[in-house]
């Protein structure tokens, strides 16, 4: 922690010493707002709930998040500053850490933000508030999800814009895991506890599952895990990078 | 304080450094010199942890780099080569950002932060963001988070490189009055620098080192060690070259005419010998009308050309 906590907040504070905070925020208010009510026909619908709302969150994540991570680490390299930050007494797993942390964070308070939302719907109706509780938290935790996987890649390059693409790409194919799409291509000839286990990668299907009211350890336990497992692939890139 | 043993780091087929060896000691102001792509960068990085070596072994203050990175690195002040900081910071809050790291909290990382301030003359920019600042003071926040700890251990790539000779004058100072408290590497491509602070210089070529002595050592390996430089008319010069020519202890004479019509003429000796007073004496019986004449102390820059390669030699020799 004495570790973790310095990092994390100079890597905080970051965001908010530039446009890049500001920006990012507005964008993601608005386009959470223009898809609910305008691809989503929020009032049309006639339900005092947020599963419309939610049900966008995955799709705006796939490119809002990798914007975010593309330059935890790719822009350190660029500037120079990576052999600052890893010449520091601080082991490389405490600056991952406080790296994602702080990323994690700042998406955190953006979907924070989001809060009028739920102050309409309960201005409009009764909703169930504990479904949209769980909600909040699956959507939080799907965000660090992609933010692991982005800044895994990130850590690859000295490139932002390779590190977008690709986090985009790795973060789609993650997001939709469980659709034909991938599945077709694995079915002729992969067994089928690959492809179940394919198919249980989807974040769609766990995030789902969660707004649907029921929080599930297992789905829990599965953004977790994928968090843990990209942050300890981030360390070893890093760490092979040295030896590079 | 710093020991390397077969210090190799290879890039590809490339071997940036090979077999290097090196022990520096309390005290010691240690001048890393050698052509651009010698090595001195990469051993600086392999020192500091940020790179792994392929072979070898580095401790730094009695911790292996490799095995206990963490407790080397504590030792260790690093100025890496062009002084990257946080652009979007502020001086004050970029060091009070290492003071954390570095394990300061409160009162103590504040007092910390506002000695190495004054030590390298921050003060007038401390709460200007760093991307706005000028070369010298980048160089110089640089410099400061380096020493914000008071490690054991400096190790600074090229300090000094940017400054004005004000500013080169100040970083020097403050180098030599830390230095008898601490190990200390420089790397610099500036020879007055290397006589300015430095206790002992290596120098290495490809990735190995050619050199290792104090600088008056290395200075004596010149050939213009103990030589005499007269400028002369030049009516007086053939003469004069004739004369000189006959000294016993004289090995040559190089010469080159002036466009003021003078001949400035240096006269090599046989090695140890000591020329300057026989030429004083030759020049006053002589009655040669003498414009300038002094001994030389011998010259780094020739020293180092005569035991470096030029890098288009190098380049060939890496595609070979």
């Amino acid at each position: 922690m004495k570790y973790v906590w310095p990092i994390f907040k100079r890597e905080f504070a970051a965001y908010f010493a530039t446009p890049l905070a500001y920006v990012f925020i507005v964008i993601f208010l608005f386009s959470m707002g223009a898809f609910t009510f305008y691809v989503g026909h929020f009032y049309d619908n006639g339900i005092a709930d947020l599963s419309v709302f939610f049900g966008f969150h995955p799709w705006l994540y796939l490119f809002l998040v990798p914007a975010i991570s593309m330059r935890l680490w790719a822009e350190e390299r660029r500037s120079g500053t990576m052999e600052l930050l890893l010449t520091l007494p601080v082991p490389i797993w405490a600056t991952v850490v406080a790296k994602h942390l702080a990323a994690w964070a700042f998406t955190g308070i953006a979907l924070l933000l989001t809060f009028p939302i739920w102050l309409t719907v309960n201005f409009l109706g009764q909703p169930d508030n504990g479904v949209i509780l769980a909600s909040y938290v699956g959507s939080f935790l799907m965000a660090g999800g992609y933010l692991a996987i982005g800044s895994c890649i990130s850590a690859t390059t000295n490139n932002q814009v390779i590190a977008f693409v690709v986090s985009v790409a790795v973060c789609f194919l993650f997001t939709i895991s469980g659709a034909p799409l991938v599945l077709d291509f694995f079915q002729a000839w992969a067994p089928l506890t690959l492809i179940d286990a394919i198919s249980s990668f989807s974040f769609l299907t766990h995030f789902t599952a969660i707004t649907a009211g029921v929080i599930d350890l297992r789905d829990i336990v599965f953004f977790v895990t994928l968090i843990a497992l990209f942050l300890a692939a981030n360390v070893v890139v890093v760490d092979l990078k040295k030896s590079a | 304080m710093i020991e390397i043993e077969g210090l190799t780091k290879r890039f590809g087929a490339v071997a940036a450094v090979s077999g290097l060896s090196l022990k520096v000691g309390k005290g010691e102001v240690l001048g890393f010199l050698g052509p651009n792509g010698a090595g001195k960068s990469t051993t600086m990085k392999m020192v500091t942890g940020y790179l792994a070596p392929t072979e070898g072994r580095i401790r730094v203050c009695g911790h292996d780099v490799e095995t206990s990175t963490i407790g080397a690195q504590a030792a260790i002040g690093y100025l890496p080569e062009g002084a990257p900081a946080y652009g979007d910071m502020t001086a004050r809050q970029f060091l009070m950002f290492i003071a954390e790291v570095r394990g300061f909290t409160g009162a103590e990382a504040k007092a910390r932060v506002a000695s190495v301030v004054e030590k390298t003359e921050l003060a007038p920019v401390l709460d200007q963001p760093i991307e706005t600042l000028s070369k010298g003071f980048k160089r110089r926040v640089g410099l400061a988070q380096a020493i914000l700890h008071d490690p054991p251990v400096l190790i600074m790539d090229e300090p000094t490189d940017g400054l004005d000779p004000n500013q080169k004058h100040s970083v020097r100072t403050l180098i030599r009055a830390m230095a008898a408290q601490k190990a200390i590497i420089v790397s610099t491509h500036l020879l007055e620098e290397v006589e300015a602070i430095c206790t002992r210089v290596v120098i290495i070529d490809r990735g190995t080192i050619v050199a290792d002595g104090t600088p008056a050592q290395l200075l004596a390996r010149s050939r213009y060690h103990n030589a005499v430089t007269l400028l002369l008319p030049q009516g007086e010069a053939a003469e004069a070259e004739k004369k000189l020519k006959s000294l016993g202890a004289v090995a040559g004479i190089e010469k080159s005419a002036r466009d003021d019509g003078t001949v400035q003429m240096t006269a090599f000796p046989k090695s140890g010998a000591l020329l300057i007073e026989a030429v004083g004496a030759l020049a006053m019986s002589e009655n040669w009308n003498v414009k300038e004449m002094y001994a030389e102390a011998g010259r780094l820059d020739e020293v180092f050309r005569a035991i470096t390669t030029r890098d288009t030699d190098r380049a060939k020799a890496a595609r070979t």
